[in-house]
C-alpha cells in the first residue's frame, strides 16, 4: 500500500486561516501585509490580478460588490474595535491591594489584569507556587476576577507582573501598589452609611468586604 | 457546533487507556474508510491521546497538544487541521464563492449553495447524516466540515433548505482554541 503523506498546509500568521480564505477574515489587510513579508511565493498566486480576476467570475457584478463592501465594513469595525481594546489596554491599570487581616498579617488582592487575556487561574497558581503560599481566583463586588494571595508579596507580584506585561509589549500600563489597613475600612464602610442615610435609602456603590 | 466555544465550556482533561485509543482508532476507520493508510500517522501507536471533556456531551481528543479529532454522541469527527493534512481521505463537497462568507461566520449550508455553477457534489449518492468536508469555489483547502442532512441526490432534486448542517469551520471556538 502506498503511504500517503500529510499536506502541508501553511496557515496565516494574523487570522490563523490557511491565506486563501484571509479576504474573508476580519483582519484582511494586515493578513494580506503579513503574508508578503513572509511568504512571497504564495502571495504571488492569491493577490495577482489575474487569480483575483478568476475569483469574481462566477458571480454577478452587483453581487460581488455587494459582498465585499459587506466585508469592508465589518473589517473596518473590527479594526476600530482592535484600536479601541489596546486603548483600553494602556489606559486601565493593575491595581495590587495590600489588605491587613490582622496586626501581622496581610493578603494582597490583585485587580485590573482581566483586559490583558491573561489565564488568571494559571497566574494564581504560580503565584502560589511562587511563593510559597494560598492564592485563589475569586470574584469582587464588581463581578470582576481578581487574584487574591495570602501573606504580603506585594513587591514581588508587582515586579512579576510588571515583567508579564512586558513580555506581551505593554511596558506603559501602571501597576499600582495601594495599602488598605482595616481601620480605613471602617472608616470608609462608617462614611458610606454615613452618605446612605443622607441620600435616604439609595444603596451605597458596592464595598469591598474581604 | 463550536461557534461559542472557549475555555470554560472545558470540563476535564484526562489521558486515556491505551486499549481505549485503540479503540478509538478502529472506530475512526470504520467511519471514514479511506483513513486505513495514514491512521497511524494521525494517531501514532504509542502517543497518549488525551480526552478532552466538554459541554453538551462534546469530547475532544488531543493528542501532542493538539485537538485531533472530536466526538459528538456517537460520531467521530475530524478537526479542520487534520482534514488539511489529509484531504483525499473525507468525502468532498464544494459551495459556491457566494456562500463562503456565510460558511465562516457558522451557518448552515443551503441546498442552492451546493447545487449552483461553482459548486460540486460527488457523482456517487452519499447517504444522510455522513460526515462531509467543505470546500469552496477557487479555493484549495477545506473551510468547514458538516453533517448531510439530505442525501445527495435528494440535494440536486429537491434543491431546497438546509443540505449540510456546519459542525465545525475556520475561525470557530474550536480552530481558536489553544492550550
Amino acid at each position: 500500500m502506498s503511504e500517503i503523506l500529510p499536506k502541508e498546509v501553511f496557515y496565516c500568521g494574523v487570522c490563523t486561516f490557511p491565506p486563501e480564505y484571509c479576504e474573508f477574515g476580519l483582519s484582511f489587510k494586515r493578513c494580506k501585509q503579513w503574508l508578503q513579508e513572509n511568504n512571497e511565493a504564495l502571495f504571488d498566486s492569491i493577490y495577482s490580478d489575474e487569480a483575483l480576476a478568476n475569483a469574481t467570475s462566477t458571480l454577478s457584478v452587483e453581487k460581488q460588490a455587494k459582498i465585499s463592501k459587506e466585508l469592508e465594513k465589518k473589517q473596518a469595525k473590527e479594526e476600530a474595535k482592535l484600536e479601541r481594546e489596546l486603548q483600553m489596554k494602556l489606559a486601565s491599570k493593575v491595581i495590587i491591594k495590600r489588605i491587613e487581616r490582622n496586626k501581622r498579617k496581610h493578603v494582597i488582592e490583585i485587580s485590573g489584569l482581566e483586559v490583558f487575556n491573561i489565564d488568571m487561574k494559571k497566574l494564581a497558581k504560580t503565584f502560589a507556587s511562587k511563593f510559597a503560599t494560598g492564592a485563589s481566583v475569586t470574584k469582587n463586588a464588581e463581578k470582576k476576577d481578581e487574584i487574591v494571595v495570602q501573606g504580603d508579596v506585594s513587591d514581588e507580584a508587582k515586579a512579576y507582573i510588571e515583567k508579564l506585561l512586558e513580555e506581551k509589549g505593554l511596558n506603559e500600563v501602571q501597576v499600582v501598589q495601594e495599602d488598605d489597613k482595616k481601620g480605613k475600612k471602617k472608616a470608609a464602610l462608617a462614611a458610606a452609611a454615613a452618605a446612605l442615610s443622607a441620600t435616604g435609602g439609595v444603596p451605597p456603590p458596592a464595598q469591598k468586604t474581604r | 457546533m463550536f461557534k461559542k466555544f472557549t475555555k470554560e465550556d472545558v470540563h476535564s482533561r484526562s489521558n486515556i487507556k491505551s486499549s481505549v485509543q485503540r479503540g478509538l482508532k478502529t472506530k475512526f476507520v470504520s467511519q471514514f474508510e479511506k483513513l486505513e493508510p495514514v491512521i497511524d500517522d494521525i494517531i501514532p501507536k504509542k502517543s497518549q491521546a488525551i480526552l478532552i471533556k466538554c459541554e453538551d456531551r462534546i469530547q475532544l481528543y488531543s493528542i501532542d497538544e493538539e485537538v485531533v479529532l472530536f466526538q459528538h454522541f456517537d460520531d467521530l469527527i475530524p478537526t479542520l487541521k487534520v482534514v488539511h493534512k489529509y484531504p483525499d481521505c473525507f468525502p468532498r463537497v464544494q459551495v459556491d464563492r457566494g456562500a463562503i462568507k456565510f460558511v465562516l461566520s457558522g451557518a448552515n449550508i443551503m441546498c442552492p449553495g451546493l447545487t449552483s455553477a461553482g459548486a460540486k457534489l460527488p457523482e456517487e449518492n452519499l447517504p444522510v447524516d455522513t460526515y462531509v468536508t467543505v470546500y469552496a469555489e477557487g479555493k484549495e483547502n477545506a473551510l468547514a466540515i458538516g453533517k448531510l442532512l439530505m442525501s445527495t441526490d435528494d440535494i440536486k432534486s429537491i434543491n431546497k433548505n438546509i443540505g449540510v448542517e456546519l459542525v465545525h469551520y475556520l475561525g470557530d471556538g474550536l480552530w481558536n482554541l489553544t492550550e
